[in-house]
């Protein structure tokens, strides 16, 4: 067997109650596996270099993510009166639309939905909304049996832990991992890690509840305001069987999922797929436009504090995201540490920025998992400024007096060879380029502990400083 | 106030911009010819079949497919299944179904993908729980990317449609793909109008 194979999962950030998350101590943990860190790292840069090859075949790549994200403003800048035309749409078309201001107040609309229906079963469809609002968990207090129906959600609904990437929840496990799990759970044989094997395992015993489920649930992906119209995008075809088998369809969106005409939804799916797995679509993109033939369909859209993001200049750009999941697959300490370890619901880059305005206590240290090289910034296929705003939250963060002391000092000096404008400019400038020097410049070097227990014991015989002088001042392109 | 009006009263404080247009997207149209070798290409890297017709029959392979299989759902005229789907069928009793044949409304060589409506499936299930799908598709409803299928009315008419490109599949564990998820295993495509 392979290392991978004996080396067992290290597990998340340790949750306690409402004080920071130590991002950094289940880093390492992550990283001190070191298997599990190979395995995590290659396959993430390989769902990164799928992307590439995709952008290169699209001559219009660059101009399709500078319409998704003109869409984007221009949708956020109108939502209020977008949201009002797809409620009167999807109302037309028979669709009950629910509004939520909150987490507790989602829950309990689909929980009091269910419950008009005497539903006790309810297969579900992959939803970071979901996990943003503890849904399960507070469906299962009502005595609703849920099921995930994605094969990753499933693996870690049955360990329960939470996804660990957006579009791959279960990237961080090995066979090995889910075949132990599956044994405890599924009653998988012992000991037969077949990834077929385990592949066919959850959809045997997934199949039933699907076939005798009172209710199903999906997430959104995008609604389209002209139409009234719910787009769903997976590859296994879950979402479709959850909505279409039985009689009841819940769909739970945050509201800044909406866009205005379907003209607008091709350059999104257009980019969506391209940007997570590298390819050219899912293979289902789905739309939802009323209930099926005898079913009822209903949207709960919710808010939970995407309203207040939406007044802040800073943050605001944050509410354009599709959930891609390149940044995650791109930045270097996603990659080495593993998304459990940012202990939020959104982890990697997004997630830095995302998490603060859910809970600026809690997820104070987050802003700092980042060596701020921009390569999120560049992969990003709605163009949100993604490294400026993690740079503008460690500002913010050091305004309100929530930074400790150590973070101080290490913003003191990595503030010198990251926020200093030109270093940081030129950081975006080459991102491609200088992510393959990444590895030991930054990452490994003495300040950045993602990449301590590898390369601590050599000091980095070049500084930043000298490398970054050597290989772009001569070439004089270091000027403004 | 409701959550309703409270969370567009928030909105609403929260940005005061003049009313804008919102931005009209280009078709990109590129290469117009060859639009069906390029379908059939992108079908098969999505893990789909293309079946070559045979002349003398163009049903010959689909008649031997479904003959080595028990259970076959036919809702094209062209083919006749032992499987019949009423007004009160329900969804699930499409789970024992080998063959499902249907007929797409278009299909998309950009992508690969079929564009199934629910008048197409006639029970929308029928696209996800047989084994295997054989659609239909009439290559002059081939168009050239997602711009042009998003811009078709097949939309503005159905409540439900989806784009199907080749069979469910998963890579979730250790990015080894899988073909045949939780929805079908295997998607073969017939060109014939
Ligand atoms: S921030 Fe951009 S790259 Fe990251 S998940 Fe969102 S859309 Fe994708």
């Amino acid at each position: 067997m392979s290392d991978l194979q004996q080396e067992i999962q290290p597990k998340g950030a340790k949750i306690k109650g409402n004080k920071p998350v130590n991002q950094l101590e289940a880093a390492n943990r992550f990283i001190a596996a070191s298997a599990h860190q190979q395995m995590h790292d290659q396959r993430l840069w390989d769902l990164r270099k799928k992307r590439d090859a995709q952008m290169h075949l699209i001559p219009e790549w660059e101009e399709l993510r500078d319409l998704a994200s003109d869409i984007k403003s221009h949708t956020l800048d109108h939502l209020a009166d977008y949201l009002e035309e797809f409620e009167r749409n999807a109302k037309a078309n028979g669709v009950h639309v629910h509004w939520a201001k909150d987490a507790q107040e989602s829950n309990q609309i689909i929980a009091g939905i269910l419950k008009e229906h005497d539903a006790k079963n309810l297969v579900k469809s992959k939803s970071m909304l979901g996990e943003e609002c503890l849904l399960r968990q507070h469906l299962e207090e009502e005595g609703v049996t849920v099921i995930e129906t994605d094969l990753g959600e499933r693996i870690q609904q049955l360990d329960k832990e939470d996804p660990s990437h957006v579009v791959v929840p279960a990237v961080h496990k090995s066979r090995t991992d889910v075949s132990k799990v599956f044994v405890k759970t599924l009653n998988a044989e012992e000991g037969n890690n077949d990834v077929h094997y385990l592949a066919t395992t959850q959809r045997e015993t997934t199949r039933p509840y699907i076939l005798n489920a009172d209710a199903g649930m999906t997430g959104a992906n995008f609604l389209v305001a002209e139409t009234g119209a719910v787009v769903v995008c997976t590859n296994e075809g879950n979402a479709d069987l959850s909505a279409n088998t039985p009689p009841l369809h819940i769909v739970t969106v945050g509201i800044e999922k909406i866009i205005p005409k379907m003209e607008h939804l091709a350059v999104f799916i257009r980019l969506l797929s391209r940007s997570a797995l590298g390819s050219p679509i899912t293979q289902y993109t789905s739309y939802f436009s009323g209930p099926r033939k005898g079913g009822e369909m209903h949207v709960v859209l919710v808010d939970n504090g995407r309203s207040t993001r939406l007044a802040s200049h800073k943050f605001k750009a944050g509410l354009k995201c599709i959930r891609c999941g390149a940044c995650m697959n791109t930045c270097p300490v996603f990659r080495r540490s593993g998304g459990l370890s940012y202990g939020s619901v959104y982890a990697g880059p997004i997630g830095l920025i995302l998490s603060p305005t859910y809970n600026v206590h809690k997820y104070r240290n987050l802003p700092f998992a980042s060596t701020l090289n921009g390569s999120c910034t560049n992969v990003c296929p709605v163009k949100i400024n993604l490294h400026e705003q993690i740079f503008a939250w460690r500002e913010t963060l050091a305004e309100e007096k929530e930074l400790s002391l150590s973070k101080r000092i290490i913003m003191t000096s990595l503030g010198k060879l990251f926020a200093h404008p030109k270093a940081y400019r030129m950081a975006v400038q080459t991102g491609d380029k200088l992510l393959s020097y990444l590895p030991h410049f930054m990452v490994y070097n003495q300040l950045n502990t993602w990449g301590r227990q590898r390369d601590i014991p050599t000091p980095p015989k070049e500084t930043f400083h000298s490398w970054y002088a050597k290989n772009y001042m001569k070439k004089g392109k270091a000027d403004e | 106030m409701s959550s309703r009006e409270f969370i567009l009263t928030q909105i609403r404080q929260s940005c005061h911009t003049e009313r804008s247009e919102a931005p009209t997207v280009p078709f990109f149209h590129q290469d117009p010819a060859n639009i069906v070798d390029k379908f059939k290409q992108s079908l098969i890297a999505m893990g789909g079949q293309i079946i070559e017709t045979d002349p003398q029959d163009p049903y010959k392979f689909v008649k031997e497919k479904i003959a080595q299989s028990k259970i076959i759902c036919s809702v094209v005229p062209e083919i006749l299944g032992n499987r019949h789907l009423t007004e009160t069928t329900e969804p699930k009793e499409l789970q024992d179904i080998d063959y499902g044949v249907l007929r797409a409304s278009f299909g998309v060589a950009e992508t690969g993908s079929i564009c199934l409506t629910e008048q197409d499936l006639f029970i929308n299930t029928l696209g996800y729980l047989p084994q295997h799908l054989i659609i239909f598709l009439d290559p002059k409803q081939i168009v050239e990317n997602l711009h042009d299928a998003y811009a078709r009315s097949e939309w503005k008419q159905i409540h439900y449609a989806a784009l199907h490109s080749g069979p469910s599949a998963t890579a979730d564990i250790e990015g080894v793909l899988i073909r045949g998820a939780q929805g079908v295993r295997s998607l073969s495509v017939l060109l014939i109008e």
